[in-house]
């Protein structure tokens, strides 16, 4: 019977692989292979342990830090000045600060190891779907795709739906492409480096109590080493007491610090979650009156207290990706990614071996190519390229003539775009602080158009020194998406459009 | 014999004549809602009363798994006490719910969907983003 059903698929011309597995011979034998995990051939930039239990971003330097930060710190402060204050002040001070300390690792880790609300990518059928309803939507004329964006109302308030060109779906409303580990996160806040993981829907709340037990332990630390210190000056002198607890002048200096960004990023997420934004949404300005007077935030509940309840305990919703589930051998989706992480594995080593004689070969290329290609509308495509690369985060060339009037041009800040590169900014600094940025950014280059170079250096987390967040502003975006461009879809021949405008910018500031 | 592996048979012998999408419907938010526009590739093969019935209660439980209610409250209270180790022995109700989802759709794929020549998959399997109804072609049936 099977060999008839068999015949009966080769007239259909079925694909071979479901039937094989059909056969009750075959199973047993296929369950003793080892079944790669889901995990294993994720095709964003994660990275996993545990087998797969845990998942953080690709870059975990500053995480590391942070967490020996943390543990020097409550290590001295627990070593040092807590023996002193438990005799002469009360034991209660160690107990306190050891939970507070426990509750701030656990939070951290809670918040690192998490999924954020990563978006699963779509398959292949749903994306040729999705392309084949543009089409029709459009009348496809031409062979340059128009912008793709959907527009919803929610509650009122329009809200644009752009596409994903690297996940091929459209986002949902309040999702965004972090393009350090390309993914469409939901409910993106932030790539925070300091956790070394997005900040998305899932672990906000982990976040958000990080930061706040962070600023208690920081303050209480700040507090009794201070203490400490002014009771045994009282006995010894302050010189005295400075020798004699060497460790509490370290723990000083690291809450002074810290306490100023601690506490003034709880301050602004409190904020946030009362008026139920997210970090991207504030630093756009999306629901502020200033942009209209009906604009305002669709997603709120209405008083602070709903807001509040909703964002911290409200219902956790599971993991969409399945990092431990097998792969099923007859799910087509997963055959582009395990191309993808290839391409990126190399367009990872590119970007980090750049200088600028490759950019300037690189430049050649992208303009060569793009030659070599059809330019029809080149003008009137520019709102395509700004809509239809959302995650590619730099300022685009053409666009920065018109963006340089602001001081943030780095920033997403006048741009409906990127998204991404501004929200690790507010992870450890006030919204106060990034016009500084911006300034700072503009004032190092003269050249308008050296922006995009500029985003190059910025690149490697390893590099940066304190602003981290200024990273992702999607150059390695621009890079897969050369490597896409062999393939020649729709989607890349935004891209390489694109590209070849940076390239001749490259070639013009090299 | 078919009929008692009618759903895997469906899957691996019939072939698959198309797939349509059901997308989201983001007018109330980022709640979980999909569309209940019965799509035309179905109008020859189901019932759009039906189908439409099936949105919807798959509509109302995704609801109930997101919805801010004192339960989930107290779910999640619990939850930040006990440094979240409270789910290594329990469920959180949203994956309870998505649990009834999935038996509800297996069953709607038992009673209605596969008869027909249709097969819903579960939402989760593709990221909450699509209902995937696969059409297979006719042939498979008149076997």
């Amino acid at each position: 019977m099977h060999l008839g059903v068999s015949e009966s698929m080769r007239e259909c011309e079925y694909s071979q692989i479901s039937t094989r597995s059909s056969t009750p011979m075959e199973t047993p034998y296929k369950k003793r292979t080892p079944k790669k995990k889901k995990w294993e051939s994720f095709p964003g930039r994660n990275k996993f342990y545990c087998d797969g239990r845990i998942m953080m971003a690709k870059q975990t330097g500053v995480f590391y830090l942070t967490l020996v930060l943390i543990l020097v710190t409550c290590g001295l402060f627990f070593t040092f000045d807590c023996p002193f204050l438990a005799q002469h002040l009360t034991p209660v001070i160690p107990v306190i600060g050891g939970v507070l300390f426990m509750f701030v690792l656990g939070t951290l880790l809670r918040t690192s190891f998490s999924d954020p609300g990563v978006l699963p990518r779509a398959t292949a059928d749903e994306a040729a779907d999705l392309e084949r309803q543009i089409d029709v939507a459009n009348g496809s004329t031409g062979y340059r795709p128009p912008p793709r964006t959907k527009e919803v109302v929610i509650n009122g308030q329009t809200v644009k739906l752009k596409y994903c060109f690297t996940c091929k779906i459209f986002r949902p409303p309040r999702a965004s492409h972090c393009s350090l580990c390309d993914n469409c996160v939901e409910r993106f806040d932030h790539h925070c480096p300091w956790v070394g993981n997005c900040v998305g829907r899932r672990n906000y709340r982990f976040f958000y109590m990080f930061i706040l037990s962070l600023s208690f332990l920081t303050i209480f630390i700040f507090a009794f080493v201070i203490t400490h210190i002014i009771l045994r000056s009282h006995r010894s002198g302050f010189l005295n007491a400075l020798k004699d607890s060497p460790a509490s002048v370290l723990e000083v200096v690291v809450c002074f610090f810290s306490v100023w960004s601690i506490v003034g990023l709880s301050g602004f997420h409190t904020y946030l979650i009362s008026s139920n934004q997210t970090t991207n949404e504030d630093i756009k300005g999306s629901w502020s009156s200033k942009r209209g007077k009906d604009n305002y935030n669709p997603y709120s509940h209405g008083n602070i207290f709903t807001n509040c309840c909703a964002a911290l305990c409200g219902p956790l919703p599971p993991s969409l990706i399945d990092r431990r589930g097998f792969i099923q051998s007859d799910a087509p989706q997963l055959a582009p990614p395990t191309n993808g992480i290839t391409m990126y594995g190399a367009t990872q080593s590119q970007q980090s071996h750049m200088c600028d004689q490759d950019q300037c070969i690189q430049s050649t290329k992208f303009v060569l190519q793009a030659a070599a290609t059809p330019l029809l509308q080149q003008q009137s495509s520019e709102p395509v390229i700004l809509t239809a690369s959302p995650e590619n985060g730099g300022s685009l060339p053409g666009r920065t003539s018109l963006t340089l009037g602001g001081p943030c041009t780095s920033l997403p800040l006048s741009q409906p775009t990127p998204p991404t590169s501004t929200p690790s900014l507010s992870c450890h600094e006030a919204t106060d602080m990034l016009p500084i940025h911006g300034h700072s950014h503009t004032h190092n280059h003269s050249h308008p158009l050296q922006e995009p170079v500029a985003h190059h250096h910025f690149l490697t987390p390893e590099e940066m020194p304190s602003p981290p967040g200024m990273l992702p502003c999607g150059s390695p975006l621009g890079h897969s998406h050369t490597v896409q461009a062999g393939f020649y879809n729709p989607a890349s021949q935004d891209s390489l459009h694109e590209d070849s405008v940076r390239g001749l910018v490259k070639l013009s500031s090299v | 014999m078919a009929e008692t592996h009618s759903l895997q048979d469906m899957r691996q012998q019939a072939a698959v004549a198309a797939k349509v999408f059901i997308q989201r419907d983001y007018t109330n938010g980022t709640v979980c809602q999909f569309q209940t526009k019965f799509p035309s590739e179905l109008e020859t093969r189901i019932d759009k009363q039906q189908f439409e019935e099936t949105v919807r209660t798959l509509n109302n439980l995704y609801a109930e798994a997101e919805k801010l209610g004192s339960q989930s409250y107290i779910e999640g209270c619990l939850a930040c006490l006990t440094a979240y180790t409270v789910f290594l022995c329990m469920e959180t109700h949203y994956e309870k719910v998505l649990k009834k989802i999935a038996k509800y759709i297996q069953e709607q794929n038992d009673k209605i969907y596969t008869p027909r020549g249709l097969l819903l998959t579960d939402p989760i399997e593709r990221g909450l983003r699509v209902v995937e109804v696969t059409i297979f072609e006719d042939r498979s049936l008149t076997r």
